[in-house]
């Protein structure tokens, strides 16, 4: 390809930058004990909600940043930081869409979500979070009916504090890491889902994350729990307004899957990525961990990773239960000076627990990509298995691709392996497709999309076909 | 008073006559070591290695090099026509050394005499790849280094016998450290072969930290054996960096049976074109034994080649560590890497981390790893049982043939069959290699 036309289209802005101009309730920057029972006020916890948001920031304070990743970033300044952003009068939120601000719709519209339209067709029930707080529920009533509770952390907090309080850190403890802390602290939302026992989720359940408010930093806390034999399959996608200071998005995500249920987690992300400079984007340090607690229960993360600035992520299983299984889909792309420093835990503690991780790693332009897993097999994991697979491509010769694979095994009937190759697309797998009169960024999204495929079929449809679109955009010009 | 201190107090008196570039290397080795002590479990380096049972230890220095020399003979490799240069707890022994056939443009010798004879010569290379911020340890080794191998080979000179450099580790009333140095100078188009062999008495319980250093100019080829069959009560930290220059070849064989705690670190740099490195490692470990091999191929230049294959063998409630990393420097293209790790386990408590990491910043490149760690196959046990053999000696065999992978590669039959004899004879029937060699043919015929 020219290189001309390739410059052009390293250059391309990104296409889901801009800004929606809603008048946000926001917290001046800071952080203390008192912007925490602000917030807890706001959201009208009750006082043992605020006594845990305040154990865990005395905890964060004696903390320090991690800096063992393979990232390079200046050091963040918690204080210039706005901790709570809600859309204008949270306490009269719509009921219905017809009530939602029609601008809030249009940035929807804009993003290719038409959520009325989506929700109905694809059987979707979206708990849309914008700006921290959720704006509207769909499908409540027909998850109602099945039994199942699907809405906002804070809504759970004020409706079944007994669910939250039995399994609200139970995953990932206040004090887990730098980052954890400080979501403990300060989360103003994120989701909440209980399936009860014997229920299978009659429907995907989807929340669309989306940033706004400049310098607001997004704190969601997602706890999902699926109690004896349930199942549910969620779905989280989120993309960011272009934004010239970088904001810091600190989430945690605790699932908990109780005796033979399942839970598939999926994730499409795509924030702002920062401009050609590498300034402005998202930093994404997410702590995401799965607790198979029950034997023959099962948790799977796909996720595909294609935005912020910085990601820091390693969705995570702990496989307890007897025969538990644990599973890993990743691919995540960078170009432009995107950062990424991801992978996943597998800890094996109950008998003939099996894993399996698959992660495709695509590096582009000046982009620094690592893959970062930990597999451990206790000494009581009889006969646990895993295998590891973990791929890179690089495009270009300015970007890095790198892996380190922990594996710590501690019983002899444990099976663990784990392959990993680095590589460019091939000059005869560009020729072959030249010659058949296909242009080189269609050969190279075809073979890129082929080398990903083990990841996509793991997605539930509408999102593999998202994924795929997305791939395309964020290699496009990539290539040369 | 802190542990480095205790070390460093022991550092002996040196004569005046020392160069003065050797005296401020000591200094400066002495004072890193101060700075920074002992590596803990938080440097991710010494993770999965705690290393308090040296730093908590209390070594005194060698101060003779006797050792009974009808035990030598018995205990050495049965390398009669090898050019041999032996130490005793660090201290060189011109009594057990046989040096005498050397061709022209090869010199073997003992650090100390190099040192006294020929300081210029050596004093640019000793320490240059060995840095004192390499690891607190080759801080230490520079504070006290004052004996080892220096070999050096003119350009164009095979060395087509072994050079056969032996560490001996006696037991002695009060355990004591050394601190050897080898350096190797291959010039261009040099060949040798040099052999780093650890043993001793089995009560030893010394403290051995090497350092090796390996120099190899255009076209040179040095295989480079390390055996290490310490008793089970030494200590043994060993770093080796290699620098490679274009077209040099260096073999690897990183063979360790022996040692209570043992470390290992391979540094290779290939810096330029057509440079290339291969890493075969085993080891083999029992009872509470500790070994952690770390190695690093650095591909500083294009088109340099790697390959790197290491096996582990665990047994009872021993602890194994593999952690070998890949980098390619951006530019570097057209890479080949490979990389293998594999471990079988055969206790339930014995443990095993490895990580075999890749840091790459070329596209071009053709890299890839894998680890794998299992137990031995039972289709393959229950085949070998079909055919009239016991399951005791089944597992013998295939726990043989795992490590046979990395044996083939050796090309010295003595060492080969030195350790698979070892292997043989330490797993839990004591089976004597003969009678499985036997077994086996008897296998492959039916």
């Amino acid at each position: 390809m020219a290189s001309e036309e390739m410059e052009q289209l390293v250059r391309r802005e990104y296409k889901q930058g801009f800004v929606t101009d809603i008048e946000s309730d926001t917290l001046p920057p800071g952080l203390d004990e008192s912007v925490i029972a602000f917030i807890s006020q706001k959201k009208g916890e009750p006082q043992w909600m605020l006594d845990w948001r305040l154990e865990a920031y005395r905890r964060w304070l004696e903390m320090t940043t991690p800096s063992w990743a393979h990232l390079d970033y200046p050091p963040i300044d918690y204080q210039a930081i706005s901790y709570f952003s809600a859309p204008k009068k949270p306490e009269d939120r719509p009921q219905s869409l017809d009530e939602v601000d029609p601008k809030l719709l249009e940035t929807y519209e804009k993003l290719g979500i038409p959520l009325h339209e989506r929700a109905a067709l694809a059987g979707v029930a979206v708990d849309a979070v914008f700006d921290s707080v959720s704006v509207t529920t769909t499908f409540k009533e027909k998850l109602g009916e099945a039994g199942v509770i699907f809405c906002s952390i804070s809504e759970a907090i004020r409706d079944y504090p007994e669910l939250v309080q039995q399994y609200l850190g139970t995953v990932v403890p206040q004090s887990d890491n730098y980052f954890a802390a400080l979501n403990s602290a300060v989360f103003t939302d994120g989701s909440f889902v209980y399936v009860p026992e014997g229920v299978t989720c009659p429907m995907e359940l989807s929340t669309y994350f989306r940033i706004n408010a400049a310098n607001t930093g997004q704190f969601e806390r997602t706890l999902i729990i699926c109690d004896k034999r349930a199942q549910v399959s969620y779905l989280e996608g989120c993309t960011a307004p272009q934004r010239d200071e970088n904001q810091l998005h600190a989430a945690v995500v605790e699932l908990v899957a109780l005796e033979d249920a399942y839970i598939k987690y999926s994730t499409v992300q795509n924030w702002y990525p920062g401009d050609e400079d590498g300034k402005g984007g998202i930093y994404n340090f997410v702590t995401k961990r799965g607790d198979c607690r029950g034997d023959r229960s099962r948790i799977s993360w796909t996720q595909v990773e294609t935005g912020s600035a910085i990601t820091w992520k390693y969705p995570s299983c702990m496989l307890r239960g007897k025969e538990s299984v644990g599973e890993f889909y990743s691919v995540a792309v960078t170009n432009g000076r995107q950062q990424a420093d991801t992978g996943t835990k597998m800890i094996h503690l109950g008998e003939n627990t099996r894993s399996t991780i698959i992660s495709k790693g695509i590096a582009a332009g000046r982009s620094d990509q690592a893959y970062r897993g930990m597999v451990k097999i206790g000494s009581r994991a009889k006969g646990a298995r895993n295998y590891t697979q973990c791929d890179s491509l690089l495009i270009g010769d300015q970007c890095g691709a790198h892996t380190f694979p922990y594996q710590e095994i501690g019983n002899s009937t444990a099976t663990v392996e784990h392959e990993a190759t680095t590589s460019k697309i091939a000059d005869d797998q560009l020729f072959y497709c030249r010659a058949r009169g296909i242009d080189e960024e269609d050969a190279v999204s075809m073979i890129v999309n082929g080398f990903c495929k083990d990841v996509f079929q793991e997605l539930p449809m509408e999102f593999a076909v998202e994924a795929e679109a997305l791939l395309n955009v964020t290699l496009e010009g990539s290539v040369g | 008073m802190s542990a480095p201190q205790r070390f460093l107090e022991r550092l002996p008196a040196r004569s005046s006559d020392e160069p003065s570039w050797i005296a401020a290397r000591r200094q400066a080795g002495a004072a890193r070591f101060e700075a920074v002590g002992f590596p803990t479990r938080r440097d991710e380096e010494w993770k999965y290695t705690d290393v308090r049972r040296i730093a908590e230890g209390d070594f005194g220095l060698a101060i003779h090099a006797d050792y009974d020399r009808a035990r030598f003979d018995e205990q050495r490799l049965a390398l009669d026509d090898a050019h041999r240069l032996v130490f005793v707890d660090g201290r060189f022994s011109a009594e057990l050394s046989e040096l005498d056939s050397l061709p022209n443009g090869a010199s073997v010798e003992p650090l100390s005499r190099a040192i006294d004879q020929d300081a210029e010569a050596i004093g640019g290379a000793l320490g240059r790849l060995a840095g004192v911020d390499f690891s607190p340890f080759t801080a230490l080794s520079t504070a006290f280094a004052d004996e080892g191998a220096v070999i050096r080979l003119a350009p164009g000179t095979a060395v087509e016998k072994p050079i056969y450099v032996v560490m001996l580790s006696r037991a002695n009333d009060v355990p004591v450290m050394s601190h050897p140095r080898m350096l190797i100078m291959a010039g261009a188009n040099s060949e040798a072969t040099v052999i780093e062999h650890y043993y001793g008495e089995a009560e030893a319980a010394n403290f051995t930290n090497v350092v090796t250093e390996v120099l190899l100019d255009r076209g040179a080829i040095i295989d480079h054996y390390k055996l290490q069959e310490a008793s089970l009560n030494d200590l043994h930290v060993a770093s080796i960096h290699v620098d490679q220059t274009r077209d040099s070849r260096f073999n690897s064989f990183n063979l360790n049976l022996g040692g209570a705690l043992v470390r290992n670190d391979l540094v290779a740099d290939l810096n330029a074109e057509g440079a290339e490195t291969t890493y075969n490692g085993l080891f083999f470990v029992q009872g509470r034994q500790h070994v952690d091999n770390h190695t690093l191929v650095n591909h500083n230049a294009p088109r340099t080649f790697s390959n790197e294959n290491y096996k582990g063998i665990l047994d009872d409630r021993a602890h194994g560590v593999f952690n070998g990393k890949v980098y390619v420097k951006r530019d570097a293209q057209q890479i080949e890497a490979y990389q293998n790790n594999a471990n079988l386990l055969l206790s339930d408590r014995a443990e095993i981390d490895t990580k075999p990491e890749l840091v790459i910043y070329a596209d071009d490149v053709k890299c890839s790893h894998g680890a794998t760690t299992g137990q031995l196959d039972e289709e393959a046990v229950y085949g070998l049982r079909t055919r009239g053999i016991d399951e005791a000696m089944a597992r013998a065999l295939l726990t043989l043939a795992f490590a046979g992978e990395v044996m083939e590669q050796v090309k010295l039959h003595v060492i080969a069959e030195r350790v698979e004899r070892a292997v043989a004879g330490r797993l839990p029937e004591r089976f004597n290699l003969a009678d499985l060699v036997e077994t086996a043919e008897a296998v492959q015929e039916v």
